[in-house]
């Protein structure tokens, strides 16, 4: 298959603020050694006047700067998150609105637990392969939402990860397939009034997260006849650090092949961000001819498997924005009450 | 008394909460924000809207403790007069900084964030703030 | 020229929480005062102008002129509201002097009042930020006390001047209104209580801020040909011999300086053409310092001190009792009180109190000239009253 489309521009954000694992487990009594089982020792936190929106609009604005592109060129606009902050209105529109972009582009919000901005980036492919539009700018971004005190609550993070799609002339990052793999698979939902989701706990594992993106991957390599070694890079969604590495190894990837793209130990699991991101971070460094594979993952349950090859045009978008791991050091500790505000758990009245 | 978020108020006003758009005035030349019918600097009725300068300096600021009503979450508020490189003043409040590392003369740059929420069934206002150049080390 | 305008009455309440006084019991107090002193039954008055800033949001109340001309039997008289958030009551003197001197009207009442504490502080502070941009200053939360403070700062940073010059404000105000008995806060302060009381919006700490508080002041207007409708003729006789009015941007951001108040320059400098006077005449001022910041920019834009220079001058002594002019005998803004939209009145009052010989607190003794400058926003409506002891 020929697709001659690929990714034009990429841009991270994560906000600044950090909550310790052992901070969590400290408040809500669990053993310490939470963070070393889950692999996640540390998570992004929004501050308080940032929302999923805002934080896609920071990736987004960095990925147009990287793309280099006039924004009214870009025809769709693709918000995927679970932690919308209207529940009726679009947050795409408020993204298209401030970029420049609007009136004359499609603009949606996606849903599909954490792979909705991924469903953006192949509807975004489609439409610029059959030549509806010329860019698509495509965004993933979550503030996660946890009960707290349940087990999710160590990861759930904030950030996001937006990607200009384009023709191949144009791309640092050129399409070279994709498969999708979807079934009903009740892993992890929220209902419309719950304010946090509720999950299936060891379900989330086997028959979600792993059954789905070991057959996406497989599905794609099978389809492309490439090998785990054809492969520099390999992203998977990052619920926390281990399971991407568990899910590699099944998949006859080396850690060599992961650890590059692997952000979960540090800033958690930014849900839509989780995947992007270390796609993003991948981007940041890899060089031209490097082939990179690509696997969200979304409860309910899907995975989407992309192969892309970089080009020598990534040499100098690079620069033009801030990189991932910029964004990771640069971080300032929060202790639990602090995060507890910021993320809204304390309800304050109007009294 | 404290009334509630206004729809077409906000929509009206997103070209200068979202992209910073201001004033400028064709005979003097000067930039500012809000975007007014005259200049408010030489009376000029010869005005265009233009986005501003993204970045600029803080030429003073207010370490507010004592806020209105809905702010408590917020607070200090960091309130800062910005001078934008393209010459426009901006009063903005800053964002993700410690207070106590405020100083006038600072570089920031502009960004949407919100700026107020009407409870929990209201519209959620966004705007323009102003943070420290982030990431720090980043060559951008 | 327009002809003399003379104040033949005044009236205050003291500045505190009334608890148990309404809008129209403070009102009636003042005006009734004032009328008292005149001898003026309110059915002689020719019209009534009101001063407030804050009936509407948080009184619920408009129709402010129906509802206080009628509360003292002013009925079937003109009568009106006048506003612009603190500086009402300048605007509301400034107004009864324009109907007295255009020949519309002999008599007319100017009542101030202000009814702030029936709520608690953030929903003041919110109806108080009113004054400000509602579109770029007010949406962002900004409190009145947190735009002056950007003032302070770019003022302080500026010229040099130190956390201690500026303190000495306050400490002068509380020393002034110990004496005052209409005054909220009659408690003396030291330098350092100022530099260690609460950051309200750093630098400005609570005792660099006026209290909150209720109050009304009245003060009766009379043309020449009023005088002769007055059942007690005056001792001495004060007259309004100049006034300026001037407005700046509401926003900060549009301000050609920050660091002083242009719009009080303008004021002023019209107040002074139209008594003829330079500002070295003045025995005595009140000036508007709702701020410790905006009391040191009044000085300076009145011309009494160069630009950069009032903190320090304060500091050393100058505008105390016994200098020329005093500033804010009456303890100001800071320790008389500040019941915002009837502060101006209060000022205009007390001036002619000194220029009769009559303050019952500091007193500045032979006062020929005085001057009350009233500021609504943080410098966007601006007053300025030259009153004149004619015999």
């Amino acid at each position: 298959m020929v697709l001659r489309v690929g990714i034009v521009g990429w841009g991270a954000y994560i906000p600044r603020y950090r909550v310790k694992v052992e901070e969590i487990a400290r408040v809500w009594g669990y053993d310490p050694s939470v963070g070393a089982e889950l692999g996640v020792y540390e998570k992004a936190v929004g501050g308080v006047d940032e929302d999923a929106t805002t934080i896609g609009l920071e990736a987004a604005l960095n990925a147009v700067k990287r793309a280099g592109i006039d924004p009214r060129r870009i025809g769709a606009v693709f918000f995927g998150s679970e932690s919308k902050p209207y529940a009726v209105k679009p947050s795409a529109t408020i993204i298209a609105e401030a970029l420049g972009i609007v009136p004359d582009t499609m603009a949606s919000d996606l849903e599909f637990a954490c792979r909705a901005g991924s469903e953006g980036l192949r509807a975004a492919f489609g439409l610029v392969a059959s030549g509806q539009i010329e860019y698509g700018l495509v965004v993933g971004a979550d503030t996660a939402q946890a009960n707290p005190g349940d087990v999710l609550e160590f990861t759930a993070a904030s950030g996001g990860a937006a990607f200009v799609v384009g023709p191949a002339r144009d791309a640092v990052a050129v399409l070279e397939g994709v498969y999708t793999y979807v079934t009903d698979t009740p892993d992890f939902w929220r209902r419309e009034v719950s304010p946090y989701p509720v999950h299936g706990e060891a379900f989330t594992g086997e028959p979600a997260y792993f059954h789905h993106i070991e057959s996406a991957v497989k599905g794609l390599m099978e389809r492309l006849g490439l090998k785990p070694q054809d492969f520099d890079y390999v992203v998977f969604h990052q619920p926390n650090g281990r399971f991407p590495l568990r899910i590699a190894k099944r998949l006859g990837f080396t850690k060599e092949q992961v650890e590059p793209g692997l952000i979960a130990p540090y800033i958690g699991n930014t849900y839509n961000g989780s995947a992007f991101l270390g796609f993003a971070r991948v981007l940041d460094i890899a060089k031209p001819g490097s082939r990179i594979l690509v696997a969200p993952f979304g409860s309910g349950a899907g995975s989407d498997a992309y192969s892309f090859v970089v080009t020598d045009a990534i040499e100098e978008k690079r620069d033009r924005a801030p990189k991932v791991d910029d964004y990771i050091a640069d971080k300032v500790y929060i202790d639990y009450a602090m995060y507890a505000k910021y993320r809204r758990l304390v309800l304050r009245y109007n009294m | 008394m404290a009334y509630r978020l206004s729809p077409a108020r906000l929509w009206r006003e997103k070209d200068s909460r979202y992209r910073l758009v201001g004033g400028m005035c064709r005979r003097c030349g000067r930039r500012f924000y809000p975007p007014r019918p005259v200049c408010p600097y030489c009376g000029s009725k010869s005005v265009e809207r233009v986005e501003l300068a993204r970045q600029g300096v803080v030429e003073t600021f207010a370490i507010t403790y004592t806020v209105q009503e809905g702010f408590r979450d917020q607070a200090p508020i960091v309130y800062a007069i910005v001078k934008l490189d393209d010459g426009a003043r901006v009063f903005a409040p800053l964002t993700d900084v410690e207070p106590e590392k405020v100083h006038t003369g600072m570089r920031v740059e502009a960004v949407v964030r919100r700026v107020r929420v009407d409870d929990d069934h209201g519209l959620i206002a966004y705007g323009i703030k102003f943070r420290p150049l982030r990431p720090a080390k980043s060559g951008q | 020229m327009p002809g003399p305008v003379y104040i033949v009455g005044v009236g205050l309440t003291k500045v505190s929480r009334h608890f148990d006084k309404s809008l129209i019991d403070l009102f009636a107090e003042a005006s009734l005062k004032a009328l008292e002193e005149a001898g003026v039954e309110p059915r002689d008055l020719d019209a009534v102008v009101v001063g407030n800033m804050l009936a509407n949001s948080l009184g619920s109340q408009d129709s402010l002129g129906a509802l206080l001309a009628t509360s003292i039997g002013a009925r079937y008289k003109a009568a009106f509201h006048v506003k612009a958030a603190c500086g009402s009551g300048g605007v509301a003197v400034y107004t009864g002097y324009s109907l007295v001197a255009s020949g519309l009207a002999d008599l007319v009442l100017v009542g101030g009042v202000e009814k702030m504490t029936d709520y608690p502080t953030p929903v003041i502070t919110t109806a108080l930020a009113q004054a400000g941009e509602a579109e770029y200053e007010v949406f962002y939360g900004a409190s009145f006390a947190a735009l002056n403070a950007l003032m302070m700062r770019l003022y302080m940073e500026k010229y040099g001047v130190s956390r201690d010059e500026m303190s000495e404000w306050p400490v002068m105000m509380h020393a002034n209104a110990e004496k005052n008995p209409y005054a909220q806060i009659r408690r003396r302060i030291s330098r350092e209580d100022v530099a260690k009381s609460r950051v309200v919006a750093d630098p400005i700490r609570l005792l660099d801020s006026s209290p909150i508080g209720d109050g009304a002041a009245a003060v009766l207007l009379a043309s020449e040909n009023g005088l002769k409708k007055l059942g007690k003729k005056p001792d001495v006789l004060v007259e309004i011999a100049g006034v300026g009015l001037a407005v700046d941007t509401v926003e900060l951001s549009n301000r050609e300086e920050l660091d002083a108040i242009p719009a009080l320059r303008y004021a002023a400098l019209q107040a002074y053409n139209m008594a003829g006077i330079e500002p070295k005449k003045l025995d005595v001022v009140e000036v508007h310092d709702a701020f410790t910041i905006t009391g040191i920019l009044s000085l300076e834009a009145l011309g009494l001190a160069e630009k950069g220079k009032a903190a320090k001058l304060v500091a050393e002594g100058r505008f105390h009792p016994g200098d020329k002019p005093v500033a804010n005998p009456s303890g100001g803004l800071k320790a008389r009180g500040h019941p915002v939209g009837a502060t101006g009145v209060y000022q205009v009052a007390e001036i002619t109190m000194q220029l009769r010989g009559d303050f019952p607190g500091v007193k500045v003794e032979g006062a020929e000239y005085g001057l009350a400058s009233n500021i609504g926003g943080d410098g966007s409506t601006i007053t300025a009253i030259v009153l004149r002891r004619v015999r």
